[in-house]
């Protein structure tokens, strides 16, 4: 095992995802069969070789900076569960 | 015996460009208006939304990179910083962290409070701003993304300051240049020009660092001296006492002037970075830094040095005309309309800077152009005018935009040179005043500033003050 439930259960804290006992130790068991799996790619010598930031052996793409409509507060907020005064509206951040 | 403790103090600064549009996306960045009316599915992190950089977020940033001595890198990528908070709509900020597009720069600042010294730039680069959050009296907050993917540079020092004089220094020459380059609008209070402060506190003599408390809400040099200053004490009180000094981060509360503990954000930070697989590596080749940097404009510090060696202004006037853009770019306008730098200095900072003070109104907005201010200097030098008249030509030029020489023409303001007419005057004053012209004769000589002064006035300031002094020296020597 190279992922403990300790590992998963910090990940999960950070993603804000609460697990129950049960699927902890399932995702656990889980993540540890794909870390394994990729962990195969260790084996390979990769000395000297730039490590690769993006799929596509491509570069620089670029926008003008010429302003283009925004899509308007209301189309903003069409989707928010609660707005107010044109903004959306959250439980209260600072007490 | 009390241990003596050095200051050590790092600076991250975030830099809001001025580009017309976000760094991933063609919505407005104007400041102040409506909530969300400046959004789009990719500022407000929708799903499938796809980020395409701004080009002209790279040229500031390459520009900003040379003017401070910065490496430019020839490849360069963008990653995602994970956290959650209300105001970072897509649960990540796109910054960049390994391979940033500038490295190893450094600023060199000077003051007459400390020795001149060289302050490292770590690092520049790029990132989207989070949105607003606004705490509002009913129950919840209330979150404007209009800001959400403004564009920035986030500059980092090396923590090479000891005091919060350098501190302040090193910020205003970095201020000055973004403001220069045009990159930035450096309005504080707007935000465009922010300011964390990292400072720690060790004994003198100890190499390794304190532990740092990283200092937030700075959004004036007075409260970013303040807050460096409080904090500098605070650390020492809590050694002293035997206490520790928490790696923390602390507000800074300008009503109180103190730093305060900011409950609530302890949990230890891991923002997980990594490569944003939505947004393609940057490449910036020798051209693109060659053609940027040969479109940059002369800096602050070159133009005072020029304006000293070239132009032989005296240090504090090269200073003070090269401090910002506007007023530099307005003193060379009339230099080279007028080519007597030391007599344009001292008009540009005396009755420019007075008038456009007094007015409030910005120095390119000022009625009185270089080109009207150069017909009046040519006045003064031609001894048409005397320099006491030449400043109500320029309160007439001012209120009336007219040329000096129709006002001169228009007012009767020329001076009087004419001997003759002179002497007549001359004659008048001494005719009136003979007690004085006795105690003169009798060597109280001092009075010939009172003699001037009469002259003058009878002319209506129109005489040749010189030709007035050599006339009346003759005049009252003469009947002795």
């Amino acid at each position: 095992m190279k992922i403990s439930e300790k590992n998963v259960a910090y990940v999960a804290g950070l993603a804000r995802l609460s697990l129950t006992p049960e699927e902890l130790k399932t995702m656990t068991g889980q993540m540890d069969a794909i870390l394994g799996y990729v962990d195969k790619l260790n084996e390979l010598n990769t000395d000297g070789i730039i490590p690769t930031a993006h799929a596509v052996p491509m570069a620089n793409a670029f926008r003008v900076d010429q302003v283009v409509t925004s899509i308007g507060t209301a189309a903003a907020l069409a989707n928010a569960p609660h707005g107010a005064d044109g903004c959306f509206q959250v439980p209260k951040v600072i007490e | 015996m009390k241990t003596r403790y050095e200051t050590v103090i790092g600076l991250e600064v975030h830099v809001q460009l001025t580009t017309a549009t976000k760094i991933f996306c063609g919505c407005s960045t104007a400041f102040g208006q409506s909530p969300n009316s400046q959004t789009c599915p990719v500022c407000l992190g929708l799903p499938g939304a796809l980020p395409v950089l701004n080009r002209e977020v790279v040229n500031a940033a390459i520009k900003t990179g040379l003017a401070t001595n910065c490496r430019i890198a020839p490849y360069s990528i963008f990653a995602r910083k994970n956290y959650f908070y209300p105001d970072l709509p897509k649960g990540y900020q796109i910054s960049q962290f390994e391979l940033p597009i500038c490295e190893q720069g450094w600023l060199d600042i000077s003051s007459e409070e400390f020795a001149a010294k060289r302050i490292g730039i770590t690092r520049i680069h790029m990132e989207e701003d989070a949105g607003k959050l606004l705490h509002a009296a009913n129950a919840g907050s209330l979150v404007d993304l209009n800001r959400a993917c403004t564009p920035l540079l986030e500059v980092v020092s090396e923590p090479d300051m000891r005091s919060a004089a350098e501190a302040i220094a090193y910020l205003k020459q970095l201020h000055q240049i973004v403001v220069y380059l045009g990159v930035c609008d450096g309005n504080m209070e707007e935000g465009s020009f922010r300011c964390d402060a990292n400072v720690s506190v060790r004994p003198v003599g100890q190499a390794e660092l304190g532990t740092r408390a990283e200092l937030k809400n700075l959004n004036s040099f007075r409260f970013i001296k303040q807050a460096i200053d409080y904090e500098v004490e605070r650390q020492i009180e809590l050694i002293e006492e035997g206490g520790k000094v928490v790696q923390e981060t602390r507000l800074f509360d300008p009503d109180a002037g103190v730093t305060r503990s900011m409950r609530g954000k302890e949990q230890a930070h891991d923002y997980r970075y990594f490569p944003d697989p939505d947004l393609l590596p940057l490449e910036v080749s020798e051209g693109w830094i060659a053609e940027v940097r040969a479109a940059l404009p002369e800096l602050p510090d070159q133009k005072r040095r020029r304006y000293e060696e070239q132009l032989g202004l005296p240090a504090y006037d090269a200073a003070v005309l090269s401090a910002e853009r506007p007023l530099a770019e307005y003193f060379e306008a009339l230099v080279v309309r007028h080519n007597n730098p030391k007599l344009c200095s001292n008009w540009v900072m005396g009755e420019v800077l007075g008038a456009i003070r007094e007015n409030n109104v910005a120095i390119d907005d000022c009625p009185v152009t270089p080109e009207l201010l150069a017909g009046i200097l040519k006045r003064i030098e031609d001894n048409s005018i005397s320099g006491k008249i030449a400043k109500t030509v320029f309160s007439a030029i001012w209120q009336t935009g007219k040329s000096a020489d129709e006002v001169i023409a228009e007012r009767g303001l020329k001076q009087v040179s004419d001997s003759a007419a002179l002497a007549a005057i001359i004659a008048e004053v001494i005719a009136a005043n003979p007690t004085e012209v006795a105690e003169y004769r009798g060597g109280k000589e001092k009075l010939m500033g009172f003699f001037v002064g009469q002259v003058m006035k009878e002319s209506k300031g129109k005489a040749n003050p010189g030709l007035v002094n050599q006339l009346l020296k003759e005049h009252l020597q003469q009947k002795t």
